[in-house]
């Protein structure tokens, strides 16, 4: 199995998620990661799905997408010709003594602070999973008291666009 | 007994009122509507621009009215009821059925037999999760409905109100899309869109959920509405050079097959099959969707395939070196255990929706689009490479179909027991009710006796279930079925359980002057279930005796009576013809024959579950001997 990355233009309306989503669930396939946000176009939103799965089950499951009215486009963002990222918020225990040790590590994953208390520093960051793995390895033993982490959203490398073509302009 | 007269019918009483013409009246231009802008009448076009204010039931209503509709099934309750006050002056017939799944049912069934799209009406909450049923059945079967439903009006939605049920969410994964509609103003988009996605590409059923304060806002109707579909462009035209392949591989295989699902019927594809088929004189198989498709009384017709298909059929697609499937989709039911099914066939799958190429069988050559268009474009195209090269010789592989059909005919045995054989009475049903008229099945022995003892000639003859398996389809699809086609003989073929399921519609048809026949298998059991632990559970027969027979418990002549019909019994063979012809002589009223038939009867040949089609048996513990070296 592996890891696949879908970005799905649909149309921006109540309900166009839970149609996305229930054809996964119902497959037996659990969504990695799902990101939802508008476009460039406000009538149109972008799902960007990471799915582990074979590459069959997954072609079916995406022409099932494609069937659903509110879908618009679906393409498989190719890893290797494509920008990934996800953002992290991670709420790190730094007293006195293990502040100076925490802000090196954020220093050296270009993560930066955004919320101090006496005890605790919360930390953003963003970059592809693997980053944010390495990133979170070197602060769990400080204790990482709350963290969370945002689906990750993809685009194409290069100056094509997915978003452009007769159905979408006409959305 | 006092059935009703055509005068204290309710549709007749308020088609007088209205001033329109007789019930079945199927032209909605026709008919004299009322005088408002837009309304279809026999002066203005059914599309004729126009805006007026009206509420969001009036727009409903309008919609409908403008869209042609000229029956819808339903039942009204509080969150609908809006919708009744302009339907009970609209040139739309409505029919009030006894349960909203006789509704989606009969919906079903007129648009089987008629290609046009059913129309079914509940309220919220349970009128709602009652069409479930048929809106999934609707679903497998690719049958183009819309089902309209009341819901809580918009304040309501999320508080579990008095009759809420969050039909969108629940009708998600068996509809084709749904709508929960948010304003009055687009009831007419809204409405013109559902019909269209229902009709065209790959039909299904689409539902609209329309809430209670929507239907009484105030609304602008105009018509014709701009549709707002962007992501819906379902492919018609198939690729030119798929189709050159695929016509060089069918001139060119020794053993092919056409394999005919529903996808040729629901593109009115039939004419060009049976072209496409005499021209390359390629047998055909028609799956049990397709029944009609193709003349069963054809040279080249092996029957249906799959589990109780005929043995020609089966061995045909198994032992095929190319099939090419149209508008069929390779479901569990025909191919058996899929590892083994057709090992050394090369595919050719044409379909209109993409997603069925390649689901279960890896597809050779797929081809996209309309069933028809993909069958005009083969006679070109295997036209063109005929007059190229010489085709390959099929005289062997007809040799040994001729064979095994001549071996392994479709038959029965007459019951050692001496009871009524069920086989017998449907096949002397077909052959006196004849090619016109249309047969409706339930689901279970009766239906597969049906498809294989009665001849289906034409298209729109054959309705059943097939992908859902819904017992209880049978009487309210007929129903639906006469209503789409007044002028034709309805028989619905049931059992005795099947029938127990819906036939309170009996009660709609005798009220509403629709005349069906009713020919029930009755043998006191729930038969296939019953065949199965005959064969797979050791005899046996947990809770499948029905008591039909021991109690006569319900009669079904009394029950009969009771919903307005006339009953009729018949319990050995010398009576079935004439049983069968009262029936056919009873024009006024829905009859019902409840044939007494023996248990033990079982539908061969059968490909148990799970099986190879390999392993096809004939009868029970016959496998017929294929030439070893042929396989």
């Amino acid at each position: 199995m592996t890891m696949h990355t879908l970005s799905v233009l649909v149309e921006n309306k109540p309900g166009v998620l839970a149609r996305v989503s229930g054809l996964f669930s119902r497959r037996g396939f659990n969504i990695d990661s799902l990101a939802v946000g508008e476009t460039e176009n406000p009538d149109v939103s972008r799902i960007t799905i990471v799915v582990n799965a074979e590459s069959s089950p997954l072609e079916q499951v995406t022409k099932q997408l494609n069937k659903l009215v509110n879908v618009l486009k679906i393409v498989e963002l190719d890893p290797q010709v494509s920008v990934a990222r996800e953002l992290l918020l991670v709420k790190v225990r730094a007293d006195r003594t293990a502040r100076a040790q925490v802000l090196e590590t954020v220093g050296l994953f270009r993560a930066r602070v955004v919320d101090v208390a006496p005890d605790t520093l919360t930390i953003e960051a963003t970059g592809t999973p693997d980053k944010l793995d390495a990133l979170l390895r070197d602060l769990e033993p400080f204790g990482i008291k709350e963290m969370v982490q945002s689906g990750t959203v993809a685009i194409g490398r290069g100056s094509r666009a997915i978003t452009a073509g007769p159905a979408l302009r006409a959305a | 007994m006092t059935r009703p007269t055509p005068e204290t019918l309710a549709h007749s009483a308020r088609r007088a009122r209205s001033g329109t013409g007789a019930a079945g009246d199927s032209d909605p231009a026709a008919r004299p509507g009322r005088t408002v802008p837009g309304a279809a009448t026999a002066e203005t076009p059914v599309r004729e621009p126009a805006a007026a204010q009206v509420s969001g039931a009036g727009s409903l209503v309008r919609s409908l009215e403008a869209l042609g509709v000229d029956v819808v099934f339903g039942i009204p309750g509080g969150a609908i009821l809006p919708a009744y006050d302009p339907l009970y002056d609209s040139s739309v017939r409505h029919i009030l059925v006894r349960h909203e799944q006789g509704a989606g049912h009969a919906a079903t069934g007129y648009a089987q037999a008629t290609g046009r799209v059913g129309v079914c009406i509940a309220t919220s909450g349970p009128g709602a999760t009652n069409l479930v049923t048929p809106i999934a059945d609707a679903y497998m079967d690719s049958v183009p409905m819309v089902a309209i439903t009341g819901q809580v009006a918009r304040p309501s939605i999320g508080t579990d109100a008095f009759q809420e049920a969050d039909i969108q969410g629940i009708t998600l994964p068996i509809t084709k899309h749904n709508f929960l509609v948010q304003t009055a103003d687009e009831i007419p988009r809204v409405l013109a869109e559902a019909f269209h996605l229902a009709a065209t590409g790959r039909p299904g059923p689409v539902l609209v959920d329309i809430p209670k304060d929507v239907l009484q806002a105030p609304a602008t109707f105009s018509w014709p509405p701009t549709l707002d579909l962007p992501g819906y462009r379902p492919t018609l035209h198939p690729h030119g050079k798929q189709i050159r392949e695929a016509a060089r591989l069918m001139t060119g295989a020794r053993r092919p097959v056409l394999y005919v699902g529903g996808g040729v019927l629901k593109a009115g594809a039939t004419e060009g099959l049976r072209k496409l088929a005499e021209q390359t004189g390629i047998p055909v198989v028609t799956t049990l969707m397709a029944l009609g498709a193709f003349p069963d009384s054809h040279r080249q017709h092996l029957g249906m395939p799959g589990m109780h298909g005929t043995v020609a059929a089966v061995y045909g697609l198994q032992k095929a070196d190319l099939i090419v499937a149209l508008g069929a989709r390779f479901d569990d039911r025909v191919t058996g255990r899929l590892d083994s099914f057709a090992p050394d066939a090369t595919v050719v799958h044409a379909d209109i929706d993409p997603a069925e190429i390649g689901k279960n069988r890896h597809a050779d050559i797929p081809i996209v689009g309309d069933a028809r268009h993909v069958i005009d474009e083969l006679i070109a195209a295997v036209t063109a490479e005929q007059a190229a090269h010489p085709a390959a010789d099929l005289t062997d592989w007809w040799a040994q179909l001729d064979d095994l059909r001549e071996r392994y005919p479709l038959g029965f045995e007459e019951p050692a027991d001496g009871t009524l054989s069920p086989q017998y009475v449907i096949k002397r049903l077909g052959e006196i009710a004849g090619p016109d008229a249309v047969y409706v099945a339930g689901v279970g022995q009766h239906q597969m006796w049906a498809s294989q003892f009665i001849s289906y000639e034409k298209p729109h003859t054959w309705l059943n279930s097939g992908g859902l398996g819904t017992m209880g389809y049978a009487v309210p699809a007929a129903m639906g079925a006469k209503v789409g086609k007044p002028d034709t003989t309805v028989w619905a073929v049931d059992g005795d359980g099947c029938f127990q399921m819906t036939n309170q519609e009996l009660a709609t048809c005798a009220l509403e002057g629709i005349p069906i026949k009713v020919a029930v298998i009755n043998n006191g059991n729930l038969g296939m279930v019953r065949q199965w632990q005959t064969l797979f559970y050791g005899e046996r027969y947990s809770n499948t005796e029905l008591g039909t027979h021991k109690h006569r418990i319900p009669d079904f002549v009394k029950l009969a009576e009771a919903l307005g019909c006339v009953g009729l019994r018949c319990e050995n063979a010398a009576d079935v013809d004439k049983t069968i012809e009262a029936a056919m002589a009873i024009d006024d009223a829905p009859v019902v024959i409840d044939f007494v038939v023996g248990k033990d009867a079982m539908v061969w040949p059968m490909v148990a579950a799970g099986t190879s089609n390999d392993e096809i048996m004939f009868a029970r513990g016959v496998r017929p001997a294929f030439d070893e070296d042929e396989l």
